[in-house]
C-alpha cells in the first residue's frame, strides 16, 4: 500500500484505468477476437467435426464458388435486403411523417406502431406461419375465401416464399424505424418551416428540399441499421420453414441459414467457416458503400 | 400544414389550447383515420395470438378475434406440461443475469474511457469498437468448439458468456459518461473517495437514464435470442422460450393453439413490460439509437 500512496495522482489513474479495464479486455481479447482469427484459420482448413482436420488452402472457398446452392443463397439474401430495406424505410418515413403532425392520441397510435418491435421473432414467426396456412387453417386465406377471391399459396411456393418470410421481419422492425425517424423529424428547427412558409412554398418543396435533405442523419443510419440486419436475417426462415429449413427448393435460404446446416447439421466446420468469412465481407462492403453514398453530396 | 400548426407554445388560453389540439380540419381527421387504421393492422397479429390462445379446438379456425367462449385451458395445459415453465425460468435467468453483467461492465469500461487518461486507452477503444464489424454469426463456430472443450455445451454460463459485455453498450455508456462534469468527480476525490466509489456512487447515478436504456436492449435482445441458445444447448431443459418454442410447433400434430399459447406465453412479459414503461422505453430507444 505504500507503494501506491508514493505515486503520483497520474499514476494512480493509470493503475485504476487499467485495473477497472482487467476483466472486459481478456473478455473481449477470449471472447471476441481470438474466436474472430479462428473461424478465419478454420476457413482455411478441411474438418468434419466427427472426423479428421487438415490444412486445405483455398479450397473450402473453391468449392464455395462452385456451389450453385451457395450462389441461390447469395441471390436470396440480397433479396432480403433489397426487398427489406426500402420497403421498411418508405414505410417508416411515411407513417413517421403523418404521424408527427398529430396530436389527438398521439401516444396512443405511436404505441400501436411500435408494439410489435417488443415482440420475440421466434414467437412471431410461428404466428404468422399460422396465418399463411391454406383453408381451413390459415387466417389469410380464411379471410380470402370469405371474400371468395382464390386461395393463394404463401410458404409452399418458390415465388412467394421468400416474401412472406420477410414480411414478418419488415413487421417487427417498422416500430423502431418510425421511432427514430420521428425524433429525426423533431429535431429540425421549426425556424425553417416558419421561413418557408412565409414564401409561400408547397408541401412538396417543403418536403423534398428541407425535411429530406435535413434528415439525411437519420436516413444513413436506419438504412445501414436495417440493411445489416436483413443480410443477417435467419430467425424467422429458420421457424417459418423448420421442416424443410430455407426451401421450398431453398427459396427462402439466407446465408445464415446455411452456414447454420453446413456447421450443425452437417457438422463440416472448415466450409461453414469459409461461409462465415464470406458473410462477414458482405456486411463490411455494403455498410462501406452506404456509409459512402448516403455520406456524400 | 406543417407541425408549426399545431404546437403552439403559450397560446393563450386553456381553451384555445384544447381547440389547437383536436384535429381541426377534414385533412386531420382522414390522416388520423388512416394513421389509426395502419396502427390496428400493426397489432393484429398480437391480437390473433392472444385471442387464439383463449379459443377452444372447435373455434381456432374462425376469423372472429373475440372468442365465444373465452378459456385458460390451453394455458393449464402448456404450463402442465412443465417444459414451458422451465423454458421461462431459462430465459428468466440468462436475460437478467445478461443485463447485470451488462450494466456493470460496458458502463465501467465507457466510464474508464471517457475519464481516465492512460497509455493504451485510444487503442482500447478502437478495439472494443472494432468487434461491433465483427457479426455473431462468424464466432458461434469458434465459440461452440471453445464450449466443447471447456464443456460449456448445455449450460447456463455457455448460453451467456458470449453476452457478458457489448461494444454498443460501451460506446452508449461514453457517450453519456461526456456529460458527467470532471469537476463533480474531482470534489469527490478531495472528500476521499476512491476512484471506485467515485464510478459507483456519484457518476453512476447521472446516468441512470442511458443504463436504463442499456438494461431494455439487453434484456430484450437476450429474451428473444435464438441462434446461439440454438446451438449451445442440447437436453430439452437447459432450452430458453425461444429455442423451446421452435421445437414444440414442430412437433408432430401440436395444434396451433398450443403454439399460439406458446407464443403468448413468450412474447406477453415484454408487451407488459412495455406497456408499463412506455414513454421511458420509447425514450430509451431514441437514446440508445441517436447515441449508439
Amino acid at each position: 500500500m505504500t507503494g501506491y500512496r508514493n505515486l503520483t495522482i497520474r499514476q494512480k489513474q493509470i493503475v485504476w484505468a487499467w485495473t477497472f479495464l482487467a476483466v472486459p479486455v481478456v473478455f473481449y481479447v477470449v471472447i471476441r477476437f481470438y474466436p474472430t482469427g479462428t473461424a478465419i484459420l478454420i476457413s482455411f482448413q478441411d474438418w468434419n467435426l466427427l472426423g479428421s482436420r487438415s490444412w486445405s488452402g483455398l479450397e473450402n472457398y473453391r468449392t464455395l464458388v462452385a456451389d450453385p446452392v451457395f450462389w441461390k443463397v447469395f441471390k436470396n439474401t440480397f433479396l432480403y435486403l433489397l426487398i427489406g430495406t426500402p420497403v421498411s424505410l418508405v414505410l417508416a418515413f411515411v407513417i413517421a411523417y403523418h404521424l408527427d403532425k398529430l396530436r389527438f392520441a398521439h401516444g396512443f397510435l405511436r404505441m400501436l406502431y411500435f408494439l410489435p418491435f417488443m415482440t420475440s421473432a421466434v414467437a412471431m414467426a410461428w404466428v404468422w406461419r399460422w396465418f399463411y396456412q391454406g383453408v381451413p387453417i390459415g387466417l389469410f386465406n380464411n379471410m380470402l375465401a370469405s371474400m371468395g377471391i382464390a386461395q393463394v399459396e404463401f410458404l409452399n411456393s418458390t415465388t412467394n416464399a421468400l416474401p412472406a418470410v420477410l414480411a414478418p421481419a419488415v413487421w417487427a422492425g417498422l416500430g423502431f424505424q418510425i421511432i427514430i425517424f420521428m425524433a429525426g423529424l423533431r429535431a429540425i428547427p421549426t425556424s425553417y418551416y416558419e421561413a418557408a412558409k412565409i414564401d409561400g412554398v408547397g408541401w412538396w418543396t417543403v418536403l423534398t428540399q428541407i425535411t429530406i435533405p435535413l434528415l439525411r442523419p437519420t436516413i444513413v443510419f436506419i438504412v445501414v441499421f436495417s440493411s445489416i440486419g436483413f443480410l443477417r436475417i435467419f430467425d424467422h426462415v429458420f421457424n417459418m420453414t423448420t421442416n424443410n429449413p430455407g426451401g421450398p427448393l431453398n427459396a427462402t435460404k439466407p446465408l445464415v441459414l446455411m452456414i447454420y446446416e453446413t456447421a450443425f447439421t452437417n457438422y463440416d466446420m472448415g466450409y461453414a467457416a469459409a461461409q462465415t468469412v464470406v458473410l462477414f465481407v458482405i456486411l463490411l462492403i455494403v455498410s462501406l458503400i452506404q456509409l459512402r453514398l448516403l455520406r456524400s453530396t | 400544414m406543417t407541425a408549426t400548426d399545431t404546437i403552439r407554445p403559450s397560446s393563450g388560453t386553456l381553451l384555445e389550447a384544447r381547440a389547437a389540439r383536436r384535429p381541426r380540419n377534414m385533412g386531420q381527421v382522414i390522416r388520423w383515420l388512416l394513421l389509426f387504421a395502419g396502427g390496428i393492422a400493426m397489432v393484429m397479429p398480437i391480437a390473433y395470438m392472444i385471442s387464439t390462445s383463449l379459443k377452444w379446438p372447435h373455434e381456432v379456425y374462425n376469423i372472429n378475434l373475440i372468442p365465444d367462449e373465452p378459456t385458460l385451458e390451453n394455458y393449464t395445459y402448456v404450463l402442465e406440461d412443465g417444459r414451458f415453465y422451465g423454458w421461462f425460468i431459462n430465459s428468466i435467468i440468462i436475460a437478467t443475469l445478461t443485463t447485470v453483467s451488462n450494466l456493470f461492465f460496458d458502463s465501467l469500461v465507457g466510464y474508464t474511457l471517457c475519464k481516465f487518461r492512460f497509455p493504451g486507452r485510444t487503442l482500447v477503444f478502437i478495439a472494443i469498437l472494432s468487434t461491433l464489424m465483427i457479426p455473431t454469426e462468424m464466432l458461434v463456430i469458434p465459440w461452440y468448439l471453445m464450449s466443447q472443450s471447456f464443456g460449456w455445451l448445455d449450460s447456463y454460463w455457455g448460453i451467456m458468456f458470449p453476452g457478458m459485455m457489448t461494444a454498443f453498450g460501451v460506446f452508449l455508456m461514453k457517450q453519456f459518461f461526456e456529460s458527467v462534469p470532471d469537476d463533480f468527480l474531482e470534489a469527490a476525490r478531495i472528500d476521499g473517495l476512491n476512484e471506485f466509489q467515485i464510478w459507483w456512487s456519484v457518476a453512476m447515478p447521472l446516468v441512470r437514464p442511458a443504463l436504463a436504456a442499456l438494461a431494455i436492449f439487453v434484456f430484450l435482445g437476450n429474451w428473444t435470442a435464438f441462434l446461439w441458445p440454438l446451438i449451445v444447448t442440447n437436453s430439452v431443459e437447459m432450452y430458453t422460450l425461444p429455442v423451446g418454442l421452435s421445437g414444440f410447433g414442430d412437433e408432430a400434430d401440436v395444434a396451433w393453439e398450443l403454439i399460439m399459447t406458446g407464443a403468448a406465453i413468450s412474447t406477453i412479459p415484454t408487451l407488459i413490460v412495455f406497456l408499463i414503461f412506455q414513454r421511458f422505453i420509447i425514450r430509451g430507444v431514441v437514446m440508445a439509437g441517436l447515441k449508439g
